[in-house]
């Protein structure tokens, strides 16, 4: 390692800077989740909470993973809550805390502005390190890609990729036996809403 | 050997855990509890890329990729047992669910 | 040939019991009847056969069946040869008076309680039980080893039981049939611990070394034999309804008439007495035992006949008979008579059994009417009948002529000069001989003379099966004194003969004895004439209203109060105290402690699934802290 040719800032290399500011990113964010009162709100921090932790994984020299983190946790998964916060309606404890009328209140900005600015952040980093020679050296350095990571799926953990896909399997029936609508179901439903 | 400290990508998974759980235990709104969990299972994944990395092995990832599946999987049942709830109760609320009370 | 009948001796009444128990309901009277005397006849005539075989050649058969186990006295010692315990009979002399008394008087039993209990409903039932006591009675006489004895021995007590209750629907009747076997119980209790301690001392438990092992290993009066032969007797006395332990037989009579006679007055009863005769060698090394037996016979035979007196039910007269005459045989052993002894017990077999069933005959024409008081003037309208009763009330009284006659006054003539009785006891047994006759006048005037007392008409039955018992039991009793001569040949092998004095003896010792009972016989033919006269000339007589000393003695002289007043009450006093038994409680600690548990963990269970996962969370930092706190004092030391 040739640490005397490095940057450093107060002892620490620009490398570890970024993976500190995005760490500190991803706790903010999801201090933000789980203490948030609406649930949109909760689920915009929960993907910048994703994409930072997706940062760190790009700084920990692995990219494919972040990559992964982008498409299927902040992509799919959470498309899917959105999906179901949309099928509840969010009728009763979002109305309390959600705006209503006003179009372009401060309240209303909160609503994306946290999340936004927190994003801007991460993109800004982002960029930076993409740019910073520095981190770049010492990324390339100790990278694991995806070829790596295809070898390894597809020999000795073979079977646990079998599994995964029989829970994938498992996860699909029982998501579409238990969200189907009453009039379908087999099972009658008792007494609905006696503990209201 | 990586840039980043072993102990310090640690430190950072236990921090999410610890507030995922808190997120768990604290939160009533069943909503909010999955999405708690959600980041539990993603401060694992950054324990496992982290410890990954720093040997320079790829099950770390391989680990995170099925810890992917799995976060799937249980997002989609889960979802869809609360739309359930939500059609019986008509309300989100966990401590609802009591009724394996002894 | 002669083994191989011997050996199927007892099996004939077995095959009939299993099939009797299996198939009973199904058959009709005339095939269970059939099957069950069937077998008993061909018991009878095989048992016949085989004492013929017997002679002075050929003292003994053995016949070995099979062996049945080992017992190990001490498994630290090889040296010692484990005592084999053989299913094997063994007959002799006394083995053969005894099964030629059980199975030919079983069979003339069997064949009048086909007649007397043709018309219950359960009469295979019935059937099969008496074919099961043959059974057992046969093992116990032809044991070979006293384990198999006590084998029989507690057979004939079950079927004892089970026969006393067999109309179980009257709760007098169970309570009789528990009360025998608990009574009985104590006795057998007593010879069990005998028979440990026989063994324990001498190793081995087979009938024909016994004596010879005993005589190497003790002198007359050792301690070792004195309490062997006490619990021993301890057996007996239970089984034979001696004092203390007889208030069971009265009470037995709750049986059918048959049982009665076939249990409780011919076999079963005496089966203590077959046991001290056969043990005589352990009992002639314990001679205050011996004296003990006497004692408890003559006490016996007084009480009973006293008892006798007072009884209103003509059943209960003939138990207590039963018991007086069991008394003459033990006092007999006591006397070292054993062969007059049983003499005694194969003439009272006959006779017994003859006034049991004729009683049985004259109970089921009066549409079972027990109640001497509601007899009276039955000599003339049930004239064979009252013959037959006579006979054998001639017998009981010991009449000149009459098989009791020669087998009581053998045991009266041992009596005086007999080293372990003496001429006190040759007074007890001359009174109870008085007494004797007098309770059988008595009897006698109630049931078959004065004028008529019942009220429904009579209505004697007409089995021939019924009568040709009788006629041969009346038979076999007046012309039972002819065996007297071949019955000692063939004992005095087995009894060794006692030194006596008869020098000492008075002259009119055998008058007296032979007067007694006629003196009784004119005592009560006048101090009962209230009771034979057609017109009594005091009107009260029968009015049943008895004073305080003939309740006292009717009810068997306070014994079953006393034992009421000393055993059963504290008992169940005992038992009302610990109602909520303390050990149970102390168990039911457990179950409360559990209980406890159960609560507090059960508040832990809220449902509320955010506890749960909180609880995890705790456990795991618990968990987390003493790993970590370990590692550090690992680090530290």
């Amino acid at each position: 390692m040739n640490d005397n040719t490095m940057v450093t800032i107060m002892g620490f290399s620009p490398l570890q800077l970024m993976f500190y500011f995005a760490a500190l990113l991803a706790i903010v964010a999801s201090l933000k989740v789980v203490t948030g009162k609406n649930t949109v709100h909760a689920l915009l921090y929960l993907v910048v909470s994703l994409l930072a932790v997706a940062v760190c994984f790009y700084l920990m020299g692995a990219p494919f993973a972040a990559g992964l983190e982008v498409i299927v946790y902040a992509g799919a998964i959470l498309v899917l809550f959105v999906f179901a916060i949309m099928m509840f309606g969010l009728s009763q404890d979002e109305t309390i805390n959600a705006p209503q009328t006003q179009v372009f209140t401060l309240s209303n900005i909160s609503l994306w502005f946290g999340p936004s600015i927190i994003a801007m952040l991460l993109l800004a980093q982002l960029v930076f390190s993409i740019e910073n020679s520095a981190i770049q050296e010492k990324l390339t350095a100790n990278i694991i890609d995806a070829k790596q990571v295809g070898i390894l799926l597809y020999g000795p953990y073979l079977l646990a990729v079998e599994i995964a896909s029989f829970l994938l399997l498992a996860g699909l029936i029982a998501g579409y036996h238990f969200a189907k609508p009453e009039g379908v179901s087999i099972d009658k439903q008792d007494e609905p809403g006696r503990h209201v | 050997m990586s840039a980043i400290p072993l102990s310090h990508i640690l430190i950072l998974a236990c921090t999410l855990f610890t507030i995922g759980f808190i997120g768990v235990i604290v939160r009533k709104n069943t909503l909010f509890i999955l999405m708690s969990l959600e980041v539990m299972l993603n401060a694992v994944g950054v324990a496992f890329i982290g410890a990954g990395s720093v040997w320079q092995q790829a099950d770390g990832q391989v680990m995170f990729i099925l810890i992917l599946t799995l976060a799937a999987a249980e997002v989609a049942l889960g979802l869809a047992l609360l739309i359930q709830m939500q059609r019986r109760f008509n309300s989100l609320d966990i401590d609802l669910l009591s009724k394996l009370k002894g | 040939m002669t083994q191989t009948l011997l050996a199927f001796l007892p099996f004939y009444p077995l095959i009939s019991f299993l099939l009797l128990i299996g198939f009973g309901q199904r058959l009709s009277w005339h095939l269970a009847s059939t099957l069950s005397v069937g077998a008993m006849a061909l018991s009878a005539i095989s048992s016949f056969i085989v004492i013929n075989q017997l002679s002075t050649q050929v003292p003994v058969i053995n016949v070995h069946l099979w062996e049945w186990f080992v017992l190990n006295l001490n498994a630290n010692l090889s040296d010692v040869t484990p005592a084999k315990i053989n299913f094997s009979f063994h007959l002799d002399g006394l083995s053969a008076v005894m099964i030629s008394v059980v199975s030919g008087i079983g069979f003339l039993i069997h064949m009048f309680a086909a007649a007397y209990m043709k018309g219950d409903e359960n009469f295979s039932r019935f059937m099969a039980y008496m074919n099961l006591f043959i059974v057992a009675m046969l093992i116990l006489v032809l044991a070979d080893n006293l384990v198999l004895l006590y084998l029989g021995w507690e057979g004939v007590g079950l079927c004892s039981f089970l026969l006393i209750g067999f109309w179980y629907k009257e709760k007098a009747n169970v309570l009789a049939a528990r009360k025998a076997f608990i009574v009985t119980r104590v006795g057998d209790t007593a010879m069990a611990i005998g028979l440990f301690m026989l063994f324990k001392e001498l190793g081995h438990l087979n009938i024909n070394d016994l004596t010879a092992t005993a005589k190497t290993f003790w002198v007359a009066g050792d301690e070792a034999p004195y309490w062997i032969a006490l619990l021993l007797l301890g057996g007996a006395v239970g089984k034979s309804a001696q004092l203390p332990l007889q208030t069971w037989l009265p009470d037995a009579m709750a049986g059918p008439t048959p049982v009665s006679a076939l249990i409780h007055a011919a076999t079963m009863v005496t089966a203590g007495v077959y046991l001290i005769a056969r043990m005589n060698g352990i009992f002639l090394l314990a001679p205050e035992v011996m004296s003990y037996v006497a004692w408890l016979g003559a006490a016996t035979l007084l009480l009973a006949g006293i008892a006798a007196l007072a009884q209103n039910d003509i059943k209960r007269v003939l138990a207590y008979s039963t018991m007086s005459q069991i008394g003459y045989m033990m006092l007999s052993l006591g006397a070292g008579a054993f062969s007059a002894g049983v003499f005694h017990l194969m003439t009272h077999a006959f006779f017994k059994a003859l006034l049991f069933l004729t009683a049985g005959a004259i109970i089921l024409a009066l549409h079972h009417q027990q109640n001497l008081f509601k007899m009276g003037g039955l000599l003339k309208r049930l004239p064979f009948e009252a013959t037959l009763f006579s006979i054998g009330l001639v017998c009981l009284m010991a009449l000149p002529g009459s098989s009791g006659f020669f087998s009581k006054e053998a045991i009266i003539a041992e009596l005086w000069s007999s080293t372990t009785a003496g001429p006190l006891l040759w007074y007890c047994a001359i009174f109870g001989a008085l007494l004797t006759s007098i309770y059988s006048c008595r009897l006698f005037f109630l049931a078959f003379m004065g004028r008529r007392r019942f009220e429904h008409e009579l209505q004697p039955s007409t089995s021939q099966l019924l009568r040709i018992s009788l006629l041969v039991l009346a038979l076999l009793s007046v012309i039972g004194g002819v065996f007297a001569n071949t019955l000692t040949l063939s004992l005095s092998a087995l009894f060794p003969v006692l030194p006596s004095d008869p020098i000492n003896e008075p002259q009119w010792l055998h008058s007296v004895a032979i007067v007694t009972p006629f003196i009784g016989i004119i005592f009560s033919w006048l101090y009962f004439a209230d009771y034979r006269a057609v017109e009594p000339a005091n009107a009260n007589t029968f009015q049943d209203k008895p004073s305080v000393f003939v309740t006292f003695c009717r009810q068997g002289l306070g014994f079953d109060a006393l034992y009421d007043l000393l055993l059963v009450k504290p008992y169940s006093m005992l038992a009302r105290l610990n109602r909520r038994d303390i050990f149970d409680q102390l168990i039911m600690l457990n179950a409360w402690y559990v209980s406890i548990c159960h609560d507090v963990l059960k508040s832990s269970q809220t449902g509320k699934l955010r506890w749960y996962a909180a609880a995890i969370g705790l456990m795991t930092v618990l968990l987390l802290l003493s790993l970590t706190i370990e590692s550090f004092s690992r680090g530290a030391s």
